[in-house]
């Protein structure tokens, strides 16, 4: 983490596809995340994302409809595919409010997203989703352990958090600037929970970030996580 | 800077005045009232984040008396040439903004029946809540010969400010060839590594300076904090140049003669050009006044508030405390200021508290880019503050490594000084 030798700045395809539609504010993000919890249960994110009951959505946004290797998709699904379907943010916009109207015939049940700032936000947290590893932006590393879906979805106590976070920003400034340490404000909490993972398990060699997560639960990674989200620059 | 505190001390009679003097505050609000003594890495950060996470339900003052606050953490990085005096300097205009009441003036005295701190301008200030993170003062007699009125000639250099610039300008006077003398302090004293980090940067200046200066370190322990760090990063950088004299072979100083810049050690008198005297150390002196000390002139908090052991209503930050396993340093401080700012404000307006935690890592510079760190997690115990688990930088590690480190530091120092200062 430390300064940059090792740090790898994905320069993700997904964000450069991304925010051309009108209805997405990339500071959604945050909220977004919050929301795709509910999705989780159906659709995985992450390195080792496999088919469930819905696909998985690493690096959905731009990517041509259908294309999960091995998911029995609706026959209306693979028709509007082959004639071209990409999901772009507009295509899954539509299809979040409600996935059968988009697509009559489809297997997704569900009713559908009403809220047009919801949806937003999720297609903002979308985009940060990396295609390969499924986890978002800038601050992923090869290497950084899968963290298991059951441990993204654990709801995190954001007033836990705060009260937490005051050993953070002893280095991450608060403001979100950064002189020499990286600033973690404002990132999404799977991706946050991803690299705290990391470094607790040694997977990252920090020795100080080692120390600090060493200290913490499942529980208290997800109330920091939580916490860090919800912080806007 | 904060040496002056003892021109104000003296007379009984000032005190007595003091305390006759009109409030500072006007009372009659209602609202609960923390006063917080010093401004350091402590006092401000508690100051400041009680302001901040009581929404205006607690009334905050601190009584600072330097209007710029030097930090002492990086000021030997002034020293080695490596920063300037002006980027150690921080002022309280962004927490006055933030809601803290910001007082500068002494606390010369706490009248812990009336829950009162009498100011040296004449002030009183009155009090739900008094927080004293005073930092260090020096023990009397702690080195024969070695006084303040010494400190002149044989600066401490450990409080920042301007007896770091005199100890810069007495190093870089020292003719060439010379000799630069460090008495280094006994055990506890703030800062564990500071002095060999000074060691470290003096000789840095002096290699690029003054190539055949000698440096001396007549030392009262045995041991010292990342010593194999050190003695392989001097062996590395400064080949020759630096003598460390443990106790046994006459490292323990009988007398300094800051007349004839001469230090008298296992009945030898070495003659030297600079002499940097840092004492035995004590709590912060108003810790003292306020009668919340111990024989060893420390002040005992309870591990999981910070509250001082003699009076529920002090509690004690950073250097002055005795806590338990945390070093004396600003990370510490500054990590005890957050528990205590939560159990102060959950004692006056019921907020939630949460078990206390406590984090510290220092950073120390061997030479330009090879920076060190030593650090720990610590939780809080019936009995005081115990360390869970801790690292250390090994000997050996790549330049990259090092190089990484010493940014990490400084990014540390522009998270902390936000963290206190706002």
């Amino acid at each position: 983490m430390l300064v940059n030798t090792r740090a790898i700045f994905f320069v993700l395809p997904a964000l450069l596809l991304g925010f051309a539609s009108p209805v997405l504010s990339d500071d959604h993000a945050g909220t977004g995340a919050q929301l795709f919890q509910s999705c989780i249960s159906c659709h995985e994110i992450g390195p080792d994302a496999r088919n469930k009951v819905g696909p998985p959505l690493n690096g959905i946004i731009g990517s041509p409809a259908a294309n999960s290797e091995g998911f029995r998709y609706s026959r209306a699904l693979v028709a509007r595919a082959e004639a071209g379907l990409v999901w772009d943010e507009a295509a899954l916009d539509d299809f979040m409010a409600n996935p059968s109207a988009f697509i009559p015939g489809t297997r997704m049940s569900f009713s559908g997203v009403r809220k047009k700032s919801d949806r937003a936000a999720l297609l903002a947290f979308m985009a940060t989703l990396v295609p390969e590893t499924g986890l978002g932006v800038a601050h992923l590393e090869p290497g950084d352990p899968e963290v298991t879906p059951e441990i993204l979805a654990i709801e995190g106590n954001v007033e836990y958090g705060k009260y937490l976070s005051a050993t953070c920003v002893t280095c991450h400034q608060a403001s979100g600037k950064s002189d020499g340490i990286p600033p973690i404000i404002n990132w999404p909490a799977p991706a946050f929970v991803t690299v705290l993972h990391a470094y607790r398990s040694k997977a990252r060699d920090n020795q100080v970030m080692q120390q600090i997560a060493g200290t913490l639960s499942d529980e208290e990674i997800a109330a920091l996580a939580a916490y860090y989200e919800s912080i806007q620059p | 800077m904060k040496l002056d505190r003892r021109g104000f001390l003296g007379t009984g009679v000032a005190v007595a005045a003091a305390l006759a003097a009109p409030m500072v505050l006007a009372g009659g609000h209602g609202k609960p009232r923390v006063v917080v003594v010093g401004g350091g890495a402590g006092g401000a950060t508690a100051a400041r984040y009680i302001a901040k996470d009581s929404n205006g339900e607690i009334d905050v003052t601190l009584i600072e008396p330097t209007r710029t606050y030097y930090t002492c953490f990086f000021s030997n990085l002034y020293l080695g040439g490596l920063r300037d005096m002006s980027s150690l300097g921080h002022t309280y205009g962004a927490m006055a903004f933030q809601g803290v009441n910001v007082v500068h003036d002494w606390a010369i005295g706490v009248d812990r029946d009336a829950k009162v701190v009498a100011l040296a301008g004449g002030g009183r200030v009155p009090y739900d809540k008094l927080i004293l993170s005073p930092g260090i003062d020096f023990r009397e007699e702690a080195v024969q010969g070695w006084d303040l009125s010494s400190q002149n000639a044989m600066p401490h250099a450990y409080k920042a400010g301007s007896q770091t610039e005199l100890l810069k300008a007495q190093v870089e006077a020292i003719p060439q060839g010379g000799i630069f003398a460090m008495v280094a302090p006994p055990n506890p004293f703030r800062c564990p590594p500071g002095p060999y980090e000074r060691v470290s940067m003096v000789a840095h200046y002096f290699k690029n300076n003054n190539p055949t200066a000698k440096i001396i370190i007549f030392d009262p322990k045995p041991a010292f904090s990342k010593q194999a760090l050190f003695t392989d990063g001097w062996s590395r950088h400064y080949s020759g140049m630096i003598d460390w004299i443990n106790p046994d072979f006459g490292g323990k100083v009988d007398e300094v003669r800051p007349g004839s810049m001469e230090v008298v050690a296992d009945g030898e008198v070495v003659k030297v050009d600079a002499c940097n005297v840092i004492p035995a150390m004590k709590a912060g002196l108003i810790a003292e006044q306020a009668g919340v000390t111990n024989e060893a002139g420390w002040a005992p908090v309870d591990p999981h508030t910070m509250a001082s052991r003699a009076d529920e209503n002090i509690y004690v930050l950073g250097d002055s405390s005795q806590q338990g396993d945390m070093p004396k340093s600003g990370f510490s401080a500054n990590s005890q200021a957050k528990v205590c700012a939560m159990a102060v404000r959950g004692a006056l307006t019921g907020s939630s508290i949460f078990p206390a935690r406590f984090a510290n890592t220092c950073w120390s510079l061997i030479e330009t880019n090879d920076g060190v760190k030593v650090g720990a997690s610590y939780e809080a115990t019936d009995e005081k503050i115990a360390k869970i688990d801790g690292f250390i930088s090994q000997v050996g590690e790549d330049d990259a490594t090092r190089a990484a480190t010493y940014e990490e530091s400084v990014g540390w120092y522009a998270g902390i000084t936000a963290d206190m200062m706002g």
